[in-house]
């Protein structure tokens, strides 16, 4: 039974956390690529901004996250939320509309977001040091163990507070995407633009306007991820650029421009590399006796070890792009 | 009217050589020669670059993956033969390994060819997926006991003990090699999905490299590589860095008038008109996917190539070293500032933008340094500890911000690509 739990806390709960990261992720960038056309390097690094930005925010702000009885860090949500949108609206201001607006090749538009990538990168080295830091220096961070009411059972079920409301946010913020892009007339006409830009334009959807929403939705939801990312593990200057290949892949896994999509590709990438590292022989060890004795258990009995997960995402890409370059979602192939 | 035309190159290229008599003046010729041919090595992976991207609009993220592969390459053929690895039982293994291997790897080929027994369509893809699967998972595991059995017995395989020239080009190959697989899922697609990929492919190489203690010592490093010239060791620094410069620059040499070559031929404006107008090509009757495919091999190829000079050069081969920052983006700079599409454009680049990346440091430096004065007299500003190595980091702020700049403001690069007219 203890083998079970095992696999529950290091799968279940695990696949479940990275991948909520992941779609989340996913979300904003397959929304920049459908709408904007470009695939968003930065986003990653948006990530990471908006966790320093709640990590400031919460150091301003002490005894706010024990007054409420959550983490200082998610209390202060909200309010880098507005930033973060802000800031990813000036930054397309500053570098990405003068581009569109001499019609260049999208292209070009993709070497620019890695230029805002890098900058992001330096400024946040600059600022904050390479050293890592943890929002919890001041507070207590809380470990739930749920008891497993089975008699051979020991262990418990391990899942930290950062985690619960990770996996609650990211409800709470598909669910609130899922209402306004199909219940809103601006939900509407963002989807209508990722379908079809041009028809979208004849039709008189005002685009300056879309774009603002989709820079919106994708700062918001950056900050949202890289603040929860932040709590769950540490807050440090690559936090996420390591993660933009998994993003990536969840979001053409998903299909191009289709916000579901990206939440069904974030959970696949997530389990899939959960499992493809997860040690297999913990699970088979417990029927080893009922084995004939020429098998052998080895010790270590993964997919993949675990310094080459970064291998997983990257199979699953190549995989998409050679048998399904639409995702599982049917989305755009640009 | 000859000097009127290139006036423009005349100009930048003798700024260029001013700053290289300035820095020969104060830091020594060593110092110089090193930088020269440290740029000219960055020069041939801008040559192979332009081409990926100036030539034929494809944008590779992952110039570092192949700059690996190729001093890997270069490591793995030129360094001195490791006798306690052959002696040893673990040679044996490793030879065991490899017909495992390679019966595994005909197996999946024949799963490639099921559809002759009748099975198509969906079922093959599955067969196949299945098939590399299973393929992966036995070779992983076969794999492990042997690399450990090599780690506890011999440290690491060791080199070939050939000419390091050989390596050079072995280097070459091995990138085409992975670029021609990378390019074969990739190039029917935008140029987006090919950038993704190569991102990720370049990860992975490094952590390979990095991990796979029996193939490369992993962060234990290599080191010293051979040089195709004589070592500082025999001949003194700047002897023996003058004849490495002196070679590398022959190769540049012969790859720009190769390009320049290519470019002015047909086939250099057959890839012009795919990528400034597929459709149109296509119209013609051209195979746009099989021309892309083919100047994205030789690309990555020539980085292959000059990303195994770069690191024979460092004497060092360590997988922990390569970083997306100077062994990719810094190449990107130097492709965009020169002008994309421009072989001379490129080698301007990389001289240019590689002598203000060194320079970069010591004048980053002063600056905060000043900064750190200033602060601590006027303000009581108690500066990090860490000041100077956030300063170093910061470097990378400079690179993005040149990349948005120059896309903004010079788009065509300082020496814009010049569209001959044939009458």
């Amino acid at each position: 039974m203890n083998e079970l739990i095992f696999f529950v806390n290091k799968v279940l709960i695990s696949g479940t956390i990275i991948g909520c990261i992941y779609a989340l992720g996913a979300i904003g960038v397959t929304l920049v690529f459908g709408i904007l056309r470009f695939a968003n390097f930065s986003h990653a690094d948006l990530m990471t901004v908006g966790a320093y930005l709640s990590f400031i925010f919460a150091a301003m702000m002490p005894g706010i996250g024990p007054a409420v009885g959550l983490p200082s860090g998610f209390v202060v949500l909200p309010i880098s939320i507005i930033c973060l949108a802000v800031f990813a609206i000036g930054i397309d201001h500053l570098f990405y509309r003068p581009l569109r607006a001499r019609n260049v090749r999208p292209i070009m538009l993709l070497i620019a977001s890695i230029g805002v990538t890098l900058m992001l990168h330096g400024v946040i080295r600059l600022f904050a040091g390479t050293s890592s830091r943890s929002f919890f220096q001041d507070e207590k961070k809380e470990v739930f163990r749920i008891d497993v009411p089975i008699e051979t059972a020991t262990r418990d079920i391990v899942i930290s507070e950062p985690q619960v409301l990770l996996i609650s946010a990211s409800i709470v913020c598909i669910f609130a995407l899922h209402q306004f892009l199909t219940r809103t007339r601006l939900g509407k006409a963002m989807r209508a633009m990722s379908d079809n830009a041009d028809l979208a334009l004849v039709s008189g959807i005002n685009t300056d306007i879309v774009v603002r929403a989709t820079w919106i939705i994708a700062g918001a939801l950056a900050a949202i991820a890289g603040t929860l990312l932040a709590l769950d593990v540490v807050l440090k200057p690559d936090l996420s650029f390591n993660i933009l290949l998994p993003i990536f892949a969840a979001a053409i896994v998903g299909g191009v421009g289709r916000p579901y999509g990206a939440i069904a590709g974030g959970l696949l990438v997530g389990f899939s590399e959960t499992l493809a590292i997860f040690n297999w022989s913990i699970l088979v060890r417990p029927v080893a006796q009922y084995l004939p004795e020429w098998i052998e258990i080895p010790t270590r009995l993964a997919v993949v070890p675990t310094e080459y997960k970064i291998v997983v995402p990257f199979v699953i890409l190549l995989a998409v792009l050679i048998w399904r370059p639409t995702g599982i979602f049917r989305g755009q192939v640009l | 009217m000859r000097f009127h035309r290139y006036r423009r190159e005349y100009l930048l290229f003798s700024l260029v050589g001013i700053a290289i008599l300035i820095i020969t003046a104060s830091f020594g010729p060593a110092y110089a020669l090193r930088m020269l041919a440290e740029a000219a090595c960055y020069a041939i992976l801008a040559l192979g670059l332009t081409m990926q991207f100036g030539y034929a609009g494809l944008f590779n993220a992952g110039v570092m993956g192949f700059v690996a592969i190729g001093g890997f390459t270069a490591m793995l053929v030129s360094f001195p033969v490791n006798d306690t690895f052959w002696g040893s039982e673990s040679a044996a293994a490793l030879g065991k390994f490899l017909l495992e291997a390679l019966v595994i790897v005909l197996v999946v080929i024949g799963l490639t060819q099921v559809h002759r027994i009748g099975i198509r369509g969906k079922l093959k893809g599955a067969c196949i997926l299945i098939g590399l699967l299973i393929a992966f998972f036995l070779l992983n595991n076969q794999l492990l006991p042997v690399a450990k059995l090599i780690e506890s017995e011999a440290g690491f395989i060791g080199g070939l003990g050939m000419p390091v020239l050989l390596g050079w080009i072995g280097g070459g190959l091995a990138a085409a090699f992975i670029a021609y697989w990378i390019g074969k899922a990739c190039l029917g697609l935008r140029a987006d999905y090919l950038a993704i990929a190569t991102l990720g492919i370049a990860e992975i190489i490094k952590a390979i490299l990095k991990n796979a203690d029996w193939l490369t010592r992993g962060t234990l490093t290599v080191s010293p590589l051979s040089w195709p010239v004589p070592t500082p060791n025999d001949i003194g620094f700047v002897a023996a860095r003058s004849a490495y410069l002196a070679l590398t620059a022959i190769l540049v040499a012969i790859i720009f008038v190769l390009l320049q070559r290519a470019y002015r031929a047909p086939w250099g404006r057959l890839m012009r008109t795919i990528r400034d107008n597929e459709i149109s090509a296509a119209a013609m009757g051209k195979d746009i996917n099989f021309r892309r495919l083919q100047v994205f091999v030789v690309g990555s190829g020539i980085i292959g190539f000059g990303g195994a000079a770069l690191i024979s050069f460092a004497r060092i081969f360590d997988p922990s070293s390569f970083t997306p920052l100077k062994h990719t983006f810094l190449v990107w700079v130097m492709v965009l500032v020169g002008g994309a599409g421009n072989n001379m454009g490129a080698i301007f680049g990389a001289v240019a933008v590689y002598i203000i990346w060194l320079m970069g440091e010591p004048i980053t430096l002063f600056l905060f340094e000043s900064v750190r004065e200033v602060g601590s007299l006027w303000f009581d500003w108690e500066a990090p500890d860490d000041l100077m190595t956030r300063a170093l980091q910061a470097r990378v702020f400079f690179i993005g911000l040149t990349i948005t700049l120059v896309l903004r403001f010079v788009p065509n690069g300082l020496i814009p690509e010049r569209i001959e007219k044939v009458t």
